[in-house]
């Protein structure tokens, strides 16, 4: 009896246990994806944007990404289109915030103007792909609140919903993968009305100063509209040594004129 | 047997190696040339006021841009051409719009040679922007500057903002629009028949000052100009002769934004005193922007400003109690379409300007744009915007990029 009791009570809190955990153990895998990537300090790459439509047809960008790493909040990033040629120039810096509204300029080269924009359109395409701004920009553990769903072999399934209620998403699906330093293999966007939007894969992973993970190419499928946008990153410089002044105002019209 | 001088052999051919590397990577220099050549054609619809002004003027413009960078990009040589060629001989003309050399490190920068520095937040009035002079002939709205020859030092200071310091050595004139072109007034004004207040005349040495740093969703500046105006002043004594002259100024300027979700609140304002003149004037306004209304990126944004300006109707830019309302809608589509459409009419009088802009991009280098500027009911009484009563415009334009 005594047996059968203890037997209950242990299969009581295992089940408690794990149902407390699903949130705490997603949680953890986000918190251990972002530690097993700390320390890069900063980066350069360079990025090939390809948008190609439903008919196939496809026009290209080319980008600059230079990221400085922050430790008390979000990262510094600034972006510099090099093509199309009528945009060149353009640019943009953004402070993200692991809580509350990020902080983004741009700069205007035809008129040599910087003006603060409003980061509120999160869901918005960034420069007609199939990327939203949120999809681009900084990914702080601080933005979600997670669910573990299941682990297949060395991956594991985390189901993230965005904290903040101007994202596009009602939920993402996100695989880690536990064996390579956390690094994500896939996510899965759902839309407001929780139908599957999107599906971002990572692939040509490469390894740099033998602890950072960074895809080589993003691709992202909108199964709504059928259209397509692939990330070609090159160049990827993690000994620039970038600080703070490279993140300004005054660096952000410099890297567009 | 001892590895150890091997070892250190080793080590410091790696090290050479490392260190040939590095200076192969700091004298690396980037060349970059690009090419604009744009095709425009103006259509003034209605008769003109004054006889001997054209109706349509096709016109060809070039823009070269040459950049060498060094110094993993901290330092540059920067050059940006123009040359228009029109049916006015006085929109016929070319410019050095920049030619500078840059350097930069941590926390300063140093700028020498021409270049183009812009201040400011309103769309419908550009108070505050002062240092480049307006190319008045290139486009009605002011947008385009003429190149300033300067020197700028910059020190960016992470608690304190950014302080700006120029010394500009040469005054640019404005050019006013030639016999045949629209746009002036009953005379045409030659740029070489206004004098200058200083005995320097353009040699004057100028200089200015700003200072501009972020709170959170504050973004502000202030800023100071002593020298000659970029605006000329016309006094009419009275026998009615006109004495237009570029004055000294001390111009005081003021501009903040806050950010505040899809609010962009927005003031510029600015006190100009000169000898023969004092004057305040403000832009002050909002935009809010209705953000992938579609859930396909269409972006609308709503623009109202009111503009004051304490000369009345001695401004130059007829601006002096005004209220501008526009918008501006974004389709952030692969071809970048964007229209901005707006108004901006006079509160003491029927006067009003309608203005369209929109712009797309075909293939990858090759780009259309469409403006329309509309005098409407424009009060006879108005000094300077009655000669534009007939004015009223279109114009596109087709720009190809190498």
């Amino acid at each position: 009896m005594k047996t059968l009791v203890l037997i209950g009570l242990s299969l009581l809190s295992i089940t408690f246990l794990t149902a407390q955990s699903a949130e705490q153990r997603g949680l953890q895998i986000a918190k251990a994806a972002d530690k097993a990537d700390q320390g890069f300090n900063s980066s350069i790459v360079h990025l090939k944007m390809t948008l190609k439509n439903k008919n196939g047809q496809t026009s290209e960008r080319l980008l600059i990404t230079k990221t400085l790493e922050q430790t008390a909040d979000g990262d510094k990033s600034l972006i510099v289109f090099n093509s199309p040629k009528d945009v060149k120039g353009t640019s943009t810096l953004t402070f993200t915030h692991k809580i509350g509204s990020d902080d983004q300029w741009l700069f205007l080269p035809s008129i040599k103007r910087v003006k603060r924009i409003s980061s509120n359109n999160k869901s918005g395409p960034f420069v007609g792909s199939e990327f939203a701004y949120e999809d681009l920009s900084s990914q702080e553990v601080e933005k979600y609140s997670y669910k573990f769903l299941k682990e297949n072999g060395t991956l594991l399934l985390v189901e993230q919903d965005p904290v903040d209620p101007k994202s596009g998403y009602t939920r993402r699906i996100v695989t880690y993968n536990k064996s390579k330093g956390y690094r994500i293999e896939k996510v899965e966007f759902y839309d407001r009305k929780n139908s599957l939007l999107k599906t971002l894969t990572y692939s040509n992973y490469k390894l740099y100063k033998g602890k950072f993970w960074r895809a080589g190419t993003f691709t992202m499928v909108n199964h709504q509209s059928n259209k397509e946008t692939v990330l070609k990153f090159s160049e990827y410089n993690f000994e620039a040594n970038l600080t703070d002044e490279d993140f300004t105002q005054v660096a952000l019209k410099r890297a567009g004129q | 047997m001892n590895s150890k001088p091997i070892y250190y052999l080793l080590l410091l051919v790696c090290n050479m190696h490392n260190i040939a590397a590095q200076t192969e990577s700091l004298k690396k220099t980037h060349h970059d040339f690009e090419l604009e050549l744009e095709g425009e054609y103006r259509y003034f619809y209605d008769d003109a006021l004054f006889s001997s002004q054209k109706d349509h003027f096709p016109s060809l413009a070039i823009r070269p841009e040459y950049k060498a960078a060094w110094n993993k990009g901290y330092e540059s040589i920067n050059f940006k051409g123009f040359l228009r060629v029109d049916v006015d001989d006085e929109r016929t003309h070319w410019d050095i719009r920049e030619l500078y050399y840059q350097k930069a490190k941590n926390n300063w920068e140093l700028n020498l040679g021409i270049k183009k520095v812009y201040w400011g937040v309103t769309e419908s009035n550009h108070l505050v922007d002062i240092i480049n002079q307006t190319d008045a002939v290139e486009t009605f709205d002011g947008e385009k500057k003429l190149g300033q020859p300067m020197a700028q030092f910059t020190w960016n200071t992470e608690k304190f903002g950014t302080f700006d310091f120029f010394y500009l050595p040469y005054h640019r004139k404005r050019t006013f629009a030639g016999d045949k072109g629209r746009l002036r007034f009953a005379t045409v004004i030659d740029k070489d028949d206004l004098g200058y207040e200083s005995g320097a005349e353009e040699w004057r040495q100028d200089a200015a000052f700003r200072w501009n740093h972020y709170f959170g969703i504050f973004d502000i500046g202030l800023s100071h100009f002593y020298g000659t105006g970029r605006e000329p002043l016309f006094l009419f004594d009275t026998t009615g002769n006109i004495n237009a002259f570029y004055p000294i100024i001390n111009q005081t300027g003021l501009d903040l934004q806050i950010t505040h979700n899809a609010f962009l609140w927005k003031l510029e304002s600015i006190y100009r005193h000169a000898k023969a003149q004092d004057f305040f004037a403000m832009a002050v306004g909002l935009e809010y922007t209705f953000s992938n209304i579609d859930r396909n990126g269409l972006d609308i944004g709503l623009l109202a400003e009111y503009l004051y300006d304490e000369r009345d109707e001695l401004a130059l830019n007829a601006l002096q109690n005004d209220i501008f309302f526009g918008s501006r809608i974004a389709f952030n589509d692969t071809q970048d379409t964007s229209i901005l459409f707006g108004g901006i009419t006079d509160l003491e009088s029927s006067s009003t300007i309608f203005s369209l802009e929109a712009s797309r991009r075909f293939g990858s280098s090759w780009t259309a744009a469409i403006e329309g500027r509309i005098f409407n009911d424009i009060d006879k009484d108005e000094l300077i915007l009655s000669n534009f009563r007939e004015d009223s415009f279109f114009r596109i334009s087709i720009s190809k990029y190498f």
